[in-house]
C-alpha cells in the first residue's frame, strides 16, 4: 500500500476544431507514448489503465472499447472506464494506487466533440423526465446561470470579457490551445450575443483532443521522476441535478470539494475547468482564490475544451507547473455536468 | 495528406421510462392541465417534483397543485432553435417559478422577440392540444397572466413516458481505414501489417496487441476459411434475411484476424468450421466505399481446411 501518490507524466493532443477519427484511437497512440516517455515508464510497466469518454460523443455503444486498441492490451491488462471527464478516472486510479492494488497507472480522456452538434448532444446529460425532452442546449443552460450571476451583481459582462482576454493572451504560449491571441475586452464586448448574456468569447470552443496522465505511488514515483507532483489532496462533490433546485450562482460542490481536498491558502497556481467565462468567476469565489493565485496559465478551457479530457488536462497542466519547478503548490479543477454541477479538486505539491 | 472519409451517422431510440409514484402523478397532472409540486419536510414546494427529500432522504409523498402562472427567474434567447426544442421560431429559455412553488422549472417562452424577455416577467403555460402525460404537454410558456382552466380528468393514471432521441453525427475514419475502404470500392481487399507482431489486419486498426498503427499494406484474398459461426434463429427489428441463416467468422487467406460475414447458398445446418468460402460481390455498379460491396460468402467446394490452420485465429 502506498501512502503517497504523484503525477509523474502528462501529455495531450493539440486542441483542434476537428481532428482525428470518431473512435479517437489514432489520436491516443502518440499521446500515450509521450506521456509514458515523460514519466520514464514503459507501456508494460503500467499496472492500471483508466479512461474517461462518452458514447454520446461517438454516437455508438461501448465506444471506449475501441480505444483500448491504443494501449496494446495483450496479454490482458487491468483497465477501467468512467462515462465522464477523465479527471474522475484519475480519481479512480489514485484510489487504486492508495489501496495498494497498483503502483503505476495511466489515465486518459478522449473524444471527438465535433462529431455531433455538441451543445445539443449535451442536453442528454440533463434530467431525462422533465428537462432533456425539451433539448435545452448546453450554451443556453450556461446562459441562464450567467444571467442569474449578473442579476445578483456577482459578475459583470466586462469582468467576463476580461477573463476571456486574459485567457487568450495566456494561451499564446500554449501550443495545444485552439484559441489564442491578444484581445481587447472592449472589442470583445462589441460582439453580438450567442445566447444572451453570453457572447462568443464567453464560451469555450468545440474542441477535439485527448490527454493522458501517469501516476505512481511513493518510492516508485521518486524512482521515475526527479520532481514528481505529489497529490496532497483530492476530492469531488456534486450538486443536485435539477437546475431549479440549486443556487446556480454559488458552486457548493466546488467549495465542499476544496475543503475536503484541503486546498491550501498559499497556492501558487490553479488550473480551473471553466468552459464559460462567468464560471471562472463563480469558481474563484467558491474556492476562495485570491488575486495572488495565478489562474489558468494555459489559457484554460476557454481556449480549448476537448470533452472528457479537458478536466484531466487541468490536473495535468497544474502538475506540469510543479514538475517543472514553476510552482510549489498547484491545484487542478475539473467539472462535469451542466452549469458546474459536479466538481473535483486536486492539490499538487513539490514536497510529499 | 489524403483526405479522410466521413459519412453521416444518424442514431435514434425511443426511450421508454417508468415514472414511479411521484413523476407518474406529475405527468398525469400535466395531461389534465394541472401542475403538481412535491412538498418536502421543510415545507418547500418543488416544481418539477422531487422523488426524495434532499435533506431527510425520505420518499416524497405529498403533491400539491401550483398555479399555471409564474415568474421568470432567469432567461436567455435562442435565435436559431435546434431540432427537438419546444418552438421552431426564435424563443426564450427561462427558469420559471410557478406561483405556489419554491423552485424553478426550465422551459421555453414564446415571447416573439428578445426585447420582451426580462427577469421578473410574468408568464403562463400554453398547453399542448394533445396532452398525453409528458413534460411536452406544456407546449411552452407565453407572456402574461392568462391561463387555461384545468381539463376534466383524462382517464387512467400515466405510468410510462416515451421520449424519442434522435442524434446526427459525422463519422470519420482514419487514413488507414480510408485506404481500405477506397480499395473496397475497387473490389479489392486490403490488409495492413503490424510493424511489431507482423500480424495482418483486415480492416486495418491500431494493433490491439502492440498499440501501434499498422503500416505496410498487404493484398488479401477474397477466399477464406470459416473459423467459427452461429446460426441466427431469432427475429429482430431491421432484420434483412429470414432466419435461420449463418453469420460466420471468416479468416481471409493472408490475414490474421477473421472478419464477420454471412454464409449463404447452403442450408444453415451444413455450415461447419474449416469450410472454405469465397466472397460474392454485388454488381460492380453498386460498389461504394463500404463492406456491403460483398453481399455474402459462398462455399467453394474445396476440401475443408485443417483445424491447425486456423486454431490460432479463433
Amino acid at each position: 500500500m502506498s501512502e503517497t501518490v504523484a503525477v509523474i507524466g502528462f501529455a495531450q493532443a493539440a486542441n483542434r476544431p476537428s481532428a482525428g477519427t470518431t473512435s479517437g484511437v489514432e489520436t491516443l497512440v502518440p499521446v500515450f507514448q509521450e506521456a509514458l516517455q515523460s514519466a520514464g515508464l514503459g507501456r508494460r510497466e503500467v499496472d492500471f489503465w483508466c479512461s474517461g469518454s462518452s458514447d454520446y460523443l461517438a454516437g455508438r455503444a461501448f465506444s471506449f472499447v475501441n480505444a483500448v486498441d491504443a494501449i496494446g492490451a495483450f496479454p490482458p491488462i487491468s483497465e477501467s472506464h468512467v462515462e465522464m471527464d477523465a479527471a474522475w478516472a484519475f480519481y479512480e486510479a489514485y484510489v487504486k494506487i492508495l489501496a495498494g492494488e497498483a503502483e503505476t497507472a495511466l489515465v486518459y480522456g478522449f473524444g471527438k466533440s465535433s462529431a455531433g452538434l455538441l451543445r445539443r448532444v449535451l442536453a442528454l446529460q440533463l434530467d431525462p423526465y422533465v428537462t432533456a425532452p425539451l433539448w435545452p442546449d448546453s450554451v443556453s443552460v450556461a446562459a441562464l446561470q450567467a444571467r442569474l450571476a449578473l442579476d445578483a451583481g456577482i459578475v459583470t459582462e466586462r469582468a467576463m470579457a476580461e477573463v476571456a482576454a486574459r485567457s487568450r493572451a495566456d494561451a499564446t504560449t500554449n501550443p495545444y490551445a485552439q484559441v489564442s491571441g491578444p484581445a481587447d475586452p472592449e472589442y470583445l464586448l462589441a460582439g453580438p450575443y450567442v445566447a444572451d448574456p453570453l457572447r462568443r468569447h464567453d464560451c469555450a470552443p468545440v474542441s477535439d483532443g485527448a490527454a493522458a496522465l501517469v501516476l505512481a505511488g511513493g518510492e516508485r514515483a521518486r524512482r521515475h521522476r526527479e520532481r514528481p507532483a505529489w497529490i496532497t489532496g483530492v476530492a469531488h462533490r456534486i450538486d443536485p441535478q435539477g437546475l431549479g433546485e440549486r443556487d446556480l450562482t454559488a458552486v457548493p460542490s466546488a467549495s465542499a470539494a476544496a475543503e475536503a481536498a484541503g486546498l491550501p491558502d498559499d497556492l501558487d497556481v490553479a488550473e480551473l475547468h471553466a468552459p464559460f467565462t462567468h464560471q471562472e468567476l463563480l469558481l474563484r469565489a467558491a474556492l476562495g482564490l485570491g488575486d495572488r493565485v495565478r489562474i489558468n496559465p494555459s489559457g484554460g478551457a476557454l481556449c480549448g475544451n476537448p470533452m472528457f479530457s479537458a478536466g484531466l488536462a487541468r490536473i495535468g497542466m497544474a502538475a506540469e507547473q510543479v514538475m517543472t519547478g514553476r510552482a510549489r503548490k498547484a491545484a487542478g479543477h475539473a467539472t462535469s455536468g451542466p452549469a458546474l454541477q459536479q466538481n473535483l479538486i486536486c492539490v499538487l505539491e513539490a514536497e510529499s | 495528406m489524403e483526405t479522410v472519409l466521413a459519412a453521416p451517422l444518424e442514431i435514434g431510440f425511443d426511450y421508454t421510462r417508468s415514472l414511479g409514484p411521484v413523476l407518474g402523478r406529475f405527468m398525469t397532472g400535466l395531461r389534465d392541465r394541472r401542475v403538481l409540486g412535491s412538498r418536502t419536510a421543510d415545507g418547500r414546494i418543488h416544481v418539477p417534483p422531487l422523488e426524495y427529500d434532499p435533506v431527510t432522504h425520505a420518499p416524497v409523498t405529498e403533491l400539491v397543485d401550483v398555479q399555471p402562472t409564474g415568474t421568470v427567474v432567469s432567461w436567455t434567447w435562442t435565435d436559431r432553435p435546434l431540432d427537438g426544442q419546444p418552438l421552431d421560431r426564435p424563443f426564450g429559455w427561462a427558469l420559471i417559478r410557478l406561483d405556489g412553488a419554491d423552485t424553478a422549472l426550465l422551459h421555453a417562452v414564446d415571447a416573439g422577440s428578445r426585447d420582451r424577455m426580462h427577469t421578473g416577467m410574468r408568464v403562463h403555460i400554453r398547453w399542448s392540444s394533445s396532452p398525453h402525460g409528458h413534460i411536452r404537454d406544456i407546449e411552452c410558456f407565453a407572456p402574461g397572466e392568462t391561463a387555461a382552466a384545468p381539463a376534466e380528468s383524462g382517464g387512467d393514471p400515466v405510468t410510462i413516458m416515451t421520449t424519442p432521441i434522435r442524434l446526427a453525427y459525422t463519422h470519420t475514419t482514419s487514413p488507414e481505414e480510408g485506404r481500405y475502404l477506397r480499395e473496397l470500392a475497387e473490389g479489392r481487399l486490403l490488409g495492413q501489417r503490424c510493424p511489431v507482431c507482423r500480424k495482418v489486419y483486415v480492416p486495418p486498426r491500431v494493433c490491439p496487441a502492440d498499440g501501434v498503427p499498422t503500416e505496410e499494406e498487404v493484398a488479401v484474398s477474397e477466399h477464406g476459411t470459416v473459423t467459427t459461426f452461429c446460426v441466427v434463429n431469432v427475429p429482430f427489428a431491421g432484420q434483412r434475411l429470414e432466419p435461420p441463416y449463418v453469420v460466420a467468422q471468416i479468416l481471409l487467406d493472408g490475414a490474421d484476424m477473421p472478419i464477420p460475414h454471412l454464409i449463404l447458398g447452403l442450408p444453415a445446418d451444413e455450415v461447419r468450421m474449416g469450410m472454405r468460402v469465397a466472397a460474392v460481390w454485388r454488381d460492380r455498379a453498386e460498389w461504394t466505399t463500404s463492406p456491403t460491396n460483398i453481399a455474402h460468402f459462398l462455399p467453394t467446394g474445396e476440401p475443408d481446411a485443417p483445424y491447425e490452420s486456423y486454431e490460432d485465429h479463433l
